[in-house]
C-alpha cells in the first residue's frame, strides 16, 4: 500500500471520529439523572472517548482492509457456501434437524433451562412459518401479525378460563377466531399496495393491543388473564397429588414425578404443531391456490388478465397465516398459564417479520437457521440484559447489509416451466 | 364551543409535531421508496438532544429567546449527524437491493437506537420543568375559558417557519431542484451529472433536523420524555404521510395537522383511552376510498 493511501485512511479515520464524537458526545457523555427536583447532567467523557477511538481504530483497520478488499468477499463466500450445502442437502437437514428435534429432550446436556429456550425458539419457528406463508409465498408484508398471535392467546385464554373446555377443542377454535379476524382485516386491506398494507397491518396490531389494554370487563386489562389451564397428556393431567377421580400422568406411567415431564411435553406439542404448520405450507405450495400465491407474488396484473383474482387468493394467505399464528398463541397461553397485553407489542411483530426476511423470504430452512439465530443472539447476551436487544437490532442490520436476501438466499423456484430443462 | 376551539387549538399544535416528523417520512419515501422506520427514533433523539441542551444553558441563566434558537439549532445539529450516519450505515449499502432489505434494516436500525438510548440514558421518564409559561384566554365571560398557551403560540409559528424556509428550498433552490429530480428518476438524474448519494444524504439530514424540532417542541409541550416515544410519534407521523399521500409535502403536513386533530377531539369527545385507535381507524378507513391518500399521485403501474 501506498504512503498516500495511509494518509488518506488516517484523515478519514479522524472524520469518522468526529462523527462519532457528534453521535456519542450528548447521549452517551452527558447522562441526565433526577435528583431531587428536575433534572441533573452526569458527565460520563471516559466512555465517549473510548467509544470514539474504537470508531477511528475500526474505521482505519477497515480502510486498511479494503484496500485488500478481503472482509467482505470472505462474509459472503462463507455464507454462499453455507447456503449452497443447505440447499443441496436440503432434505437430509431437514431429516436430521426433525431427527435431533425429537431426540433434544433426553440429551445428557438438556437441562429445564435449554427445554424453556427450545420451546421459545420453536414458538418463534411456527410464528415464522406462519408467517413465511403471508410474507413470503403470497408476499404480503404484516407487520401485524402479532395481533392474531394475540387473538389466538387471548381466545385459548377466554374459551378455556370461562367455559372449562380442554385445550384439544380450545386450539381450533382459537385458530379459527385467528382466521376470522384475519379476514375481517384482510377484507378491506388487501387491495392497498405493499408498504400501505404494511403501515396498516401494523395500526391493527396496535388496535388489537390497545383494545386488551383497555376492555377492562373482557380481557382484565394490563393485569392479564391469570390461572389459564394447562393441556393434559390426552386427559391425563401432569399434576403430583390428582384431584380425587383422576389419575396424573405419572401415576398413569407409574413414573417418578417431575415437573420435566410437562415441559417435554409442551415440547413436543410445539414441534408437532410446527411440523403440521410446515407440512401444510410445502403442501398447499402444490395446491392451485398456493400457486396463485407465488404467482401474484411475481406478478399481480399478470395474474389478474390470467383470472385469479387477487383479492380472495390473498384472503386465503392472510386468513391460514392468520390462522397458525393463533394456535401458536393459544400454545403460549397454555404455556405460560398466564397472558397479558405486553407479551403482543410491536417488537413481536419486528422479530417475526426479521426472522421470515432473515432467513430469506419464503425458505422454511431459513425460517429454522434465522430462528435459532436470533432467538440465541438474544439468550446469549441474556446476562447484559440491556444489551441484547442492541445486539439483536445490530444483527438485523449487519445480516441484510452483508446478505439482503437472507441467509438462504438461492430458494429454487417451486415450478418451472418444462421440468426445469431446456 | 368554547370546548370545541380549545380542542381545535391543541389538535393544530400536535398536528404541527406529527407534520413535522410525517415530513421527514414522506422526502425518504419519495426519493428512495422506503419506509424509514428508524425516523421516529431520530425524533426521540432528538426529543434528548433538546432536553440536554435546555438543562445545559438553563443553568448559565441566558435570557429565554437565545436558548430557544441554541437548542433549537444545536438538536438540529446534532440529530442530523444521527440521520446522516443511520444513512450511510444501514440503508446506502442496501441501495437497489429487493424491497423488504431496507425495511429490515430500519427495523433493526430503530431497534438499536431505541435500546442505546435507553442504556446511554436510563430508562426512567425525563422530566422537565416548563420554560415557557402563561397564555391567552378568550371567553372569559363564559363557562369554559378557552386558553391558547404562548407554547402553542410558539409551536405553530416555528412550524410555519420552518415550513416556509422548507418550502423555499425545495422549490426554488438548485437543491430541491436536484432532491426532486431524484425522486423522478434516479439514473436520469445521475446522468445529468447530480451527485445521487449527496442528494439522499441531504434528504435524510433535512427530514432530521425536521424531526428534532418537533423533539423539541415535544420535550416543551409535554414535559416528559423517555426512550420509547419515538415509536409511538413514529407511527402517528407515518399514518399522517399516508393519509396526506405519501411522497407528497404538502400532503404530509396536512396528514399530520389531520391526525393530530382527529385524535385531540377523539380524546375530546369520545375516549380518552382509545385514542390511539382513532387514528390508525381513520387511516384504513381513508385508505379503503383514497388508495393512494388524500393529495398523493396516483401511480400507474406499467407491464
Amino acid at each position: 500500500m501506498e504512503k498516500k493511501d495511509i494518509i488518506q485512511s488516517f484523515k478519514d479515520s479522524l472524520f469518522t471520529g468526529l462523527i462519532a464524537l457528534a453521535l456519542f458526545g450528548p447521549i452517551v457523555g452527558l447522562r441526565t439523572a433526577s435528583k431531587g427536583e428536575g433534572l441533573f447532567i452526569t458527565p460520563q467523557w471516559g466512555i465517549v472517548f473510548l467509544l470514539v477511538g474504537l470508531c477511528i481504530l475500526g474505521r482505519f483497520l477497515i480502510n486498511l482492509n479494503s484496500a485488500r478488499k478481503t472482509e467482505i468477499t470472505f462474509f459472503s463466500k462463507f455464507t454462499s457456501k453455507f447456503s449452497a450445502i443447505t440447499e443441496d442437502k436440503a432434505k437430509h437437514f431437514a431429516i436430521t434437524a426433525i431427527l435431533f428435534a425429537a431426540v433434544f429432550p433426553f440429551l445428557p446436556f438438556t437441562d429445564r433451562y435449554f427445554m424453556d429456550v427450545a420451546i421459545m425458539i420453536l414458538t418463534y419457528i411456527m410464528l415464522g412459518w406462519g408467517l413465511n406463508i403471508v410474507v413470503g409465498l403470497a408476499g404480503l408484508l404484516d407487520l401485524g401479525y402479532v395481533a392474531f398471535y394475540a387473538v389466538g392467546a387471548y381466545s385459548y385464554a377466554l374459551i378455556a378460563t370461562t367455559f372449562g373446555w380442554s385445550f384439544w377443542i380450545c386450539l381450533p377454535l382459537a385458530g379459527v377466531f385467528a382466521a376470522f379476524f384475519g379476514i375481517l382485516l384482510g377484507f378491506p386491506v388487501l387491495r392497498l399496495r405493499g408498504d400501505y398494507l404494511a403501515i396498516v397491518t401494523l395500526g391493527f396490531g396496535e388496535i388489537i393491543r390497545i383494545i386488551l389494554i383497555n376492555w377492562y370487563e373482557v380481557t382484565n386489562g394490563p393485569d392479564g388473564i391469570t390461572g389459564i389451564p394447562r393441556p393434559s397428556f390426552f386427559g391425563l393431567p401432569f399434576k403430583r397429588s390428582p384431584d380425587e377421580g383422576e389419575t396424573s400422568f405419572h401415576l398413569f406411567f407409574n413414573l417418578e414425578y417431575s415437573t420435566m415431564h410437562r415441559i417435554i411435553f409442551l415440547y413436543y406439542l410445539i414441534l408437532v404443531l410446527a411440523l403440521i404448520t410446515n407440512y401444510f405450507t410445502l403442501k398447499i405450495r402444490k395446491l392451485p391456490v398456493g400457486r396463485a400465491w407465488e404467482a401474484l407474488r411475481e406478478d399481480e396484473i399478470a395474474c389478474k388478465s390470467l383470472g385469479v383474482n387477487p383479492t380472495n387468493t390473498k384472503l386465503t394467505a392472510f386468513a391460514i397465516g392468520a390462522m397458525f399464528g393463533g394456535f401458536a398463541g393459544s400454545f403460549f397461553a397454555t404455556r405460560q398459564a398466564f397472558i397479558s397485553p405486553e407479551s403482543f407489542t410491536f417488537i413481536e411483530s419486528a422479530i417475526i417479520v426479521a426472522i421470515v426476511v432473515l432467513g430469506g423470504m419464503g425458505s422454511q430452512t431459513g425460517v429454522v437457521l434465522a430462528s435459532i439465530f436470533l432467538i440465541g443472539i438474544t439468550e446469549m447476551f441474556r446476562d447484559l440484559e440491556q444489551y441484547r436487544m442492541i445486539a439483536f437490532g445490530g444483527a438485523m442490520v449487519l445480516i441484510m447489509v452483508f446478505k439482503p436476501k437472507g441467509i438462504l438466499a438461492n430458494r429454487k423456484p417451486t415450478i418451472l416451466m418444462h421440468g426445469g430443462k431446456k | 364551543m368554547e370546548y370545541f376551539i380549545q380542542q381545535l387549538v391543541n389538535g393544530i399544535t400536535l398536528g404541527s409535531i406529527y407534520g413535522l416528523i410525517a415530513i421527514g417520512y414522506t422526502m425518504v419515501y419519495g426519493i428512495i421508496g422506503m419506509i424509514n422506520f428508524a425516523h421516529g427514533d431520530i425524533f426521540m433523539i432528538g426529543a434528548f438532544i433538546a432536553l440536554i441542551s435546555f438543562i445545559i444553558f438553563g443553568l448559565t441563566g441566558v435570557a429565554l429567546p437565545i436558548i430557544l434558537l441554541l437548542v433549537l439549532l444545536i438538536a438540529m445539529l446534532f440529530t442530523a449527524c444521527y440521520g446522516w450516519t443511520v444513512e450511510k450505515l444501514a440503508y446506502k449499502p442496501l441501495r437497489g437491493s429487493f424491497r423488504l432489505a431496507p425495511l429490515i434494516s430500519a427495523l433493526g436500525m430503530s431497534i438499536v437506537l431505541q435500546n442505546y438510548v435507553q442504556v446511554a440514558q436510563g430508562a426512567r421518564v425525563k422530566p422537565m420543568q416548563p420554560m415557557i409559561s402563561g397564555g391567552l384566554e378568550f371567553f372569559k365571560n363564559s363557562e369554559f375559558i378557552v386558553t391558547v398557551s404562548y407554547l402553542q403560540i410558539f409551536i405553530v409559528i416555528l412550524t410555519i417557519i420552518l415550513m416556509g424556509i422548507f418550502t423555499y428550498l425545495i422549490t426554488k433552490t438548485d437543491l430541491g431542484r436536484a432532491q426532486r429530480a431524484c425522486e423522478q428518476d434516479r439514473t436520469m438524474t445521475a446522468l445529468l451529472g447530480i451527485n445521487v448519494d449527496r442528494t439522499i444524504s441531504i434528504t435524510f439530514i433535512i427530514g432530521s433536523s425536521l424531526a428534532s424540532v418537533a423533539g423539541m417542541m415535544f420535550v416543551l409541550y409535554y414535559g416528559v420524555i423517555d426512550f420509547y416515544i419515538g415509536f409511538l410519534a413514529g407511527i402517528k407521523a407515518f399514518t399522517a404521510a399516508v393519509l396526506g399521500g405519501i411522497g407528497s409535502l404538502p400532503g404530509a403536513m396536512l396528514g399530520g395537522l389531520l391526525i393530530g386533530l382527529i385524535e385531540t377531539f377523539w380524546a375530546g369527545y369520545v375516549s380518552l383511552e382509545y385514542k390511539d385507535v382513532a387514528a390508525f381507524s381513520v387511516l384504513i378507513v381513508v385508505l379503503i376510498f383514497f388508495p393512494t391518500g388524500f393529495l398523493g399521485k396516483p401511480d400507474i403501474e406499467k407491464v
